[in-house]
């Protein structure tokens, strides 16, 4: 008496065999396959692994960013603004920030400006990202001179070059002291570009945001878990848009496989009319076409999720990454953090192989009851 | 309606498979009208191909249906930092009036998918088929539940918007609320932990007993599936409270969190499997006896019945260590 396990092991082992003799035209349904979740796997982990960089960055971020609106529009914010915010009972400290964006006509690129008073700049010398340095073609120790709006450019001395290990954060960055921040842009005296507000209680932030608006009608406090939802939103709505385009190359990998499982040569037909005609029932073909969707499906699968892995983790991703990263002449370049969940490769799972088998089911079911004597004089 | 891979993949699912329902329901009804084992006519001949196409079809798609309950938990779950106001799954599923209906419809058509694949291995196992009939018009009945599921799937993601303001499961799962998570909450937790118990030891010495005897495998049967809503129950009540260790945090959702070290998935999938198996062995027991089922029968009802005490009993040691090993202590007066 031969056992459950006994029976599909000897089944598989008929429909390897079985596929290894038309090895040709299974290896192109395999690579198409694998072609497919490698495009779609490349995909998903892409946009996790930036949502996940993004929310690694903004952890950093203030709590509240307070900005004054006039007419619409972002303004200056005056400097009382922060006393009357500070004395809010909740809030733990207030910090007027200045910076701004330089526009470099040299290039054309947009650098960010912080005025900072740590003690890496001083008057005269500024710290840059590194793709600043590589832009200009500067190095430490060299002026860089900063067209501002009075006659004489603003020279600066590159005191510092950050490391590419901080492009993402550090990239376009130029960092000088406030008066050189004022000189540059030629900035009013007593007023910032906004406010970082600490909240001492987390939960007490959307109060304090509500009592920020309430003193000052003028203001827009805007929370960090906004921005944090709004950067997971953008990368989402992305991912899921290009998933859509990509479907249509999931609907022709189902037109592909419905093509293949029921255009049978004469040859498979013969053989599935011999394999009924010396016993084998219609269950035990069902079953060795499900072990053949296996065969070729857990290959396809693992071979395309290794790949999008290497394409996306070691390689940054080049087929996605204009796409989904958006594009700018000074990008940073940066390596994604390798992390797969259970969910994704779920959802992988359902946009292919799920799609494979509805597309195969109603094929194989009608091979499987093809009348022994039909199927081998056919 | 947000557009993300998993949403996508969930929409996609449901309509694989309520598509499919449909089509084998559409041939199943044929088959409980006409079925005719002593025939040898053509009808009958085409009927028997048919049953065949059902089963494969049902086959492969009951087991997405069960994924699909996990990627939907869990997409839930993700989805939350996107709602005001949400802290979890809870506060996800109350964005529209569809998410919790959609949930429990979920669990609900999961648990028959469950119990029909067990019938239709048991039944795929004898040579005439005897449980075509019933599986059949068990497989039409579940049509209507499917068509809901998918409705609801669709109401519920296309309403979601992300500037609704939510609630969070502080809110949704307090003693304030005048819902039915609020009743839960309510409960004693003296009391519902003398029921926990209760029923557990009712449930696993039931199913000693049908191992041992054959005798009370309904009573068994009636007692897993009352078991699993127990169980929920007090996970709401006391046992989320220990792993919490909050006295006052009754979500049965924020488990599910890495905080808590998913355990939350770890302790409904035992569950699941408990009433599935538990429900199906009391089911497969009360069929008429049969000479093509004589030996399957007792054979894989007593396989089910072990497993469903294992999954319960190993919720229950769970659920004991943790009330041991918690810090938090739970007074009754």
């Amino acid at each position: 008496m031969i056992t459950t396990r006994e029976r599909h092991r000897n089944i598989l082992d008929f429909a390897l065999s079985s596929l290894g003799r038309r090895a040709g035209r299974n290896l192109s349904l395999l690579t198409m396959y694998c072609l497919l979740i490698f495009v779609l796997a490349s995909l998903l982990f892409f946009v996790s692994a930036l949502k996940r960089e993004a929310a690694r960055l903004l952890e950093d971020a203030p709590d509240l960013v307070v900005q004054r609106l006039v007419a619409g529009r972002q303004d200056l914010i005056p400097e009382n603004y922060g006393a009357g915010i500070a004395a809010i009972r909740g809030v733990a400290h207030v910090e007027p920030r200045l910076w701004g964006y330089y526009f470099d006509s040299w290039n054309g690129a947009n650098y960010t400006v912080i005025a900072s008073d740590k003690p890496t700049v001083k008057d005269g010398i500024a710290a840059i990202g590194s793709g600043v340095a590589r832009s200009r073609k500067i190095h430490a120790g060299e002026l860089f001179p900063l067209r501002s709006p009075g006659t004489e450019p603003l020279l600066l001395e590159v005191g510092a070059i950050f490391p590419g290990t901080s492009d993402l954060m550090a990239a376009d960055l130029i960092i000088l002291t406030p008066s050189d921040f004022h000189t540059l842009f030629n900035f009013p005296q007593g007023k910032f570009t906004d406010l970082a507000v600490t909240v001492t209680n987390r939960k007490e932030l959307p109060m304090v945001a509500a009592k920020i608006a309430a003193l000052y009608a003028d203001s827009r406090p805007i929370l960090k878990s906004e921005i944090q939802r709004t950067y997971q939103s953008i990368f989402d709505w992305r991912g899921g848009m290009i998933l859509l385009v990509l479907l249509s190359a999931v609907l022709s990998f189902i037109i592909f496989a419905w093509d293949r499982a029921t255009g049978l040569s004469a040859e498979e037909r013969k053989e599935i009319g011999i394999l009924k005609s010396i016993g084998w029932d219609t269950s035990d073909v069902l079953l060795l076409k499900f072990w053949e969707g296996c065969a070729i499906s857990l290959p396809a699968f693992l071979c395309g999720v290794i790949a999008a892995y290497c394409h996306v983790f070691f390689f940054s991703a080049p087929f996605f990454s204009p796409v989904l990263k958006g594009w700018s002449i000074l990008y940073p370049q940066f390596q994604l953090v390798p992390v797969v969940d259970i969910s994704q490769l779920l959802v992988l799972f359902f946009f292919t192989v799920v799609p494979y088998i509805t597309a195969t089911i109603i094929p194989n079911w009608r091979t499987a009851t093809m009348d022994p004597d039909a199927a081998m004089r056919s | 309606m947000i557009l993300r891979p998993a949403t996508l993949a969930l929409l996609l699912i449901s309509l694989v498979v309520t598509g499919f329902s449909l089509t084998a329901a559409f041939h199943a009804m044929g088959i409980y009208e006409r079925w005719d084992p002593t025939s040898g006519s053509e009808d009958q001949l085409d009927l028997e191909k048919k049953t065949s196409l059902i089963s494969s079809i049902i086959s492969y798609l009951f087991p997405l249906e069960l994924l699909s309950l996990a990627l939907f938990l869990f997409t839930a779950e993700e989805l939350h930092p996107l709602f005001t106001g949400a802290m979890c799954a809870a506060g996800t599923l109350a964005v529209n009036a569809f998410g919790y209906p959609a949930l429990l419809l979920k669990v609900v058509n999961a648990l028959c998918a469950g119990v029909w694949l067990i019938i239709n291995h048991l039944d795929t196992r004898a040579y005439d088929s005897p449980l075509i009939r019933l599986k059949y018009l068990f497989l039409t009945l579940m049509i209507p539940l499917l068509l809901l599921e998918c409705f609801l799937l669709f109401s519920y993601f296309s309403g979601v918007k992300p500037d609704v303001i939510t609630s969070c499961c502080g809110s949704l799962f307090s003693h304030d609320s005048p819902t039915l998570s609020g009743d839960l909450t309510s409960l004693p937790a003296g009391l519902m932990q003398a029921v926990f118990f209760t029923s557990m030891v009712l449930t696993t010495g039931s199913g000693i007993i049908f191992l041992r005897t054959g005798r009370h495998g309904r009573f068994f049967s009636v007692a897993a599936a009352v078991t699993f809503p127990v169980a929920i129950a007090s996970i709401i009540s006391f046992i989320g409270l220990y792993f919490y260790e909050m006295p006052s945090h009754h979500c049965p959702f924020c488990l599910l969190q890495k905080e808590y070290y998913y355990i939350g998935y770890g302790l409904y999938a035992l569950l699941f499997i408990g009433a599935v198996t538990g429900i199906s062995a009391g089911v497969i027991n009360s069929f008429p006896p049969t000479h093509s089922l004589s030996n399957t029968v007792p054979e894989t009802g007593s396989y089910l019945t072990r497993v469903a005490i294992l999954c319960y009993l190993l919720f229950t040691l769970i659920t004991v260590i943790e009330m041991t090993i918690s810090p938090l202590r739970l007074s009754y007066f």
